[in-house]
C-alpha cells in the first residue's frame, strides 16, 4: 500500500506531467492526414541552399497518427567565413524523421526520432512529448524532452586530386538535451494565447572545426588562429504568442521570445503576421514580419588584440551583436479534384521571404585579408573594414494534399 | 521555512483546482472561428520547420519555437 505522501507526489507529478506544448493543435484530436512536398531555396551571403522536403502524416485507426519527413539540403557555400579562410565547397545534408502520436482520452503521447547526415556532421535526435486538454478543452498543456547525439568531423581537400575526405585525425562529439513546457489557452471565442519555455543544454565540441579568429600581430598586420570555445552551453528561451480572429474572416498573430544563455547572448525576437482568405475560399494570402536582435557572446570579438588573448575566443558572426528583419509574403490556392474523391483538399503554396542582417561588430575582413587566398589590391588596415551586412532571398513552393 | 511551506501548499491548491473540472467560458458551439484553419499557429508544418531551421542557423537564439530538428547545414 502506497503512503499518502507517495500518492500526493504521484498526483502532483501527474498534474505537472501533462503541462506541455501542443501550441498548434488540441491534444484530444489527432492531426489531419496530409502529404506535403516542398521545394526551397535560400540564397544569401554567398551561400545557396536548396532541396526538397516531403512530409507524410497518416492516422492508423482512431488513436494513432504516424508522421514521416525526408529533407535534403544541397549546400553551395562561399560564405564570408569560407571566403577569408578556405575555398568554396559543396555539401549535402539529408534528414529523416519519424514520429508517432498516441491519443488516449484527452492526452496525446508523442515519440519521435530524427537522423541527420552530412559529410562532416551527423546528428541523431530522439524526442518525447506529452500533452493534455483540460478545463473544457480551453487549455492545452504539455511537456517535452529531446536528446541529441552528434558527431563532428572535419573535411580536408587534397590539393593534388581535389578529393574531399574526412580528416582521419579529427573526430569530436557533442550531446544536447532540451526540456520544454508549454500551454495554449483559449481566452475568448476569437483569441488564443500560447506560451512556451525551453531550456537547452549542450556539452562537447561546440565550435566549427573550420572557422578562425583573427588577431593583431602589430597594428597593420593580422593573423588567423582556430577558435576556442567552452565545451558547455545552456540556454533559456521563453516565448508568448497570440492569434486573433478578426471581425471579417482573417487573422492576425504576434509573437515575442526572450532568450539568454551562459555565453552571454541575450536575444529578443518579435513577429507579426496577417492571414487573409478571399471570399470565394480559393485563395489565402499571408504576410509576416520578424524582427530579431541580440547581444554578443562574452568571448566574441571581430579582431583580438593579440594571440592567446583569452581562454575562449570566437569570431562566429552568429555570436556577434546584430539585428535582423525578415519580411515574407505567401499565397495559397485551394482546389479539389472530382476524380479523386479521397482527396479532401489540395493546396498550392508559394512563399517568399527577404532577410536582412546588419552586424554591429563583425567586419567584412575580405577588405583586409582578401578572398580565397587572393589579397585585395588595396588592403584596409585590420579593424577599419566596413561592417558586414547579409541579405538573403528565401523561396518556398509546396503542394499539400489532405485526405 | 514557513513561507516555503505556504508556497508549496498554495501551489498544491492551484494544482488540485487545475485537475478538477472547470466550467468552460467559451462553449464548444462558440469555437467556430477558433476552428477555422487560418487560426492555426502553423498552417504548414513543412514550411515552418524549414523557416525555423533557417532562423536557427542565422540567429544566436534557439528554442521555444516548437521545432524539432537536428544537424546543422549552416557553416
Amino acid at each position: 500500500m502506497k503512503s499518502p505522501r507517495t500518492r500526493l507526489f504521484r498526483y502532483v507529478i501527474t498534474c505537472l506531467a501533462v503541462a506541455g506544448i501542443a501550441m498548434q493543435s488540441h491534444a484530444g484530436v489527432l492531426p489531419e492526414d496530409r502529404a506535403d512536398l516542398l521545394y526551397f531555396r535560400y540564397d544569401g551571403g554567398g551561400v545557396v541552399i536548396n532541396g526538397p522536403s516531403v512530409l507524410l502524416r497518416k492516422s492508423i485507426g482512431e488513436h494513432v497518427s504516424v508522421s514521416a519527413n525526408h529533407y535534403i539540403d544541397m549546400v553551395s557555400s562561399a560564405s564570408i567565413d569560407v571566403e577569408t579562410s578556405a575555398s568554396p565547397y559543396e555539401d549535402e545534408r539529408t534528414q529523416s524523421s519519424l514520429s508517432v502520436d498516441f491519443l488516449h482520452g484527452k492526452s496525446m503521447y508523442s515519440l519521435g526520432y530524427v537522423n541527420s547526415d552530412e559529410s562532416d556532421y551527423t546528428a541523431k535526435t530522439m524526442f518525447a512529448n506529452i500533452s493534455h486538454d483540460m478545463f473544457g478543452d480551453l487549455t492545452t498543456i504539455s511537456f517535452g524532452y529531446k536528446k541529441g547525439e552528434n558527431e563532428v568531423f572535419r573535411n580536408l581537400k587534397d590539393a593534388a586530386t581535389g578529393i574531399v575526405a574526412n580528416d582521419p585525425n579529427f573526430a569530436e562529439t557533442m550531446e544536447t538535451q532540451s526540456f520544454n513546457a508549454a500551454v495554449s489557452q483559449i481566452l475568448t471565442k476569437n483569441l488564443v494565447l500560447a506560451g512556451q519555455y525551453e531550456v537547452i543544454t549542450d556539452e562537447g565540441f561546440l565550435r566549427s572545426p573550420y572557422r578562425s579568429i583573427r588577431y593583431l600581430i602589430d597594428p597593420l598586420t593580422q593573423a588567423l588562429a582556430p577558435e576556442q570555445y567552452p565545451n558547455t552551453r545552456t540556454s533559456n528561451a521563453a516565448s508568448i504568442r497570440a492569434k486573433y480572429y478578426l471581425p471579417y474572416r482573417a487573422a492576425i498573430d504576434t509573437m515575442y521570445r526572450f532568450y539568454t544563455d551562459t555565453w552571454g547572448v541575450i536575444g529578443h525576437t518579435g513577429e507579426l503576421g496577417y492571414v487573409h482568405p478571399t471570399n470565394n475560399e480559393k485563395w489565402i494570402f499571408e504576410g509576416r514580419v520578424r524582427y530579431y536582435t541580440q547581444t554578443a557572446a562574452d568571448f566574441y570579438a571581430d579582431l583580438f588584440p593579440r594571440a592567446g588573448y583569452a581562454n575562449f575566443m570566437a569570431r562566429d558572426k552568429e555570436l556577434a551583436t546584430y539585428s535582423a528583419i525578415t519580411a515574407g509574403i505567401g499565397a495559397t490556392y485551394e482546389f479539389k479534384i472530382q476524380r479523386f474523391p479521397w482527396l479532401t483538399k489540395g493546396q498550392l503554396n508559394l512563399r517568399y521571404d527577404f532577410m536582412t542582417v546588419e552586424y554591429e561588430d563583425f567586419r567584412d575582413a575580405t577588405y583586409s585579408i582578401g578572398s580565397f587566398g587572393t589579397p585585395p589590391a588595396n588592403p584596409l588596415q585590420p579593424g577599419t573594414e566596413p561592417l558586414y551586412k547579409l541579405e538573403a532571398n528565401i523561396i518556398q513552393f509546396f503542394i499539400s494534399a489532405y485526405f | 521555512m514557513r513561507i516555503r511551506g505556504l508556497v508549496v501548499l498554495g501551489a498544491l491548491a492551484v494544482l488540485s483546482a487545475g485537475c478538477s473540472s472547470i466550467e468552460p467560458w467559451v462553449k464548444p458551439y462558440d469555437r467556430e472561428n477558433l476552428a477555422d484553419p487560418i487560426m492555426a499557429f502553423s498552417r504548414a508544418p513543412i514550411s515552418q520547420d524549414f523557416l525555423d531551421h533557417v532562423f536557427e542557423s542565422r540567429e544566436g537564439s534557439r528554442g521555444a519555437t516548437g521545432g524539432g530538428g537536428g544537424g546543422c547545414g549552416c557553416n
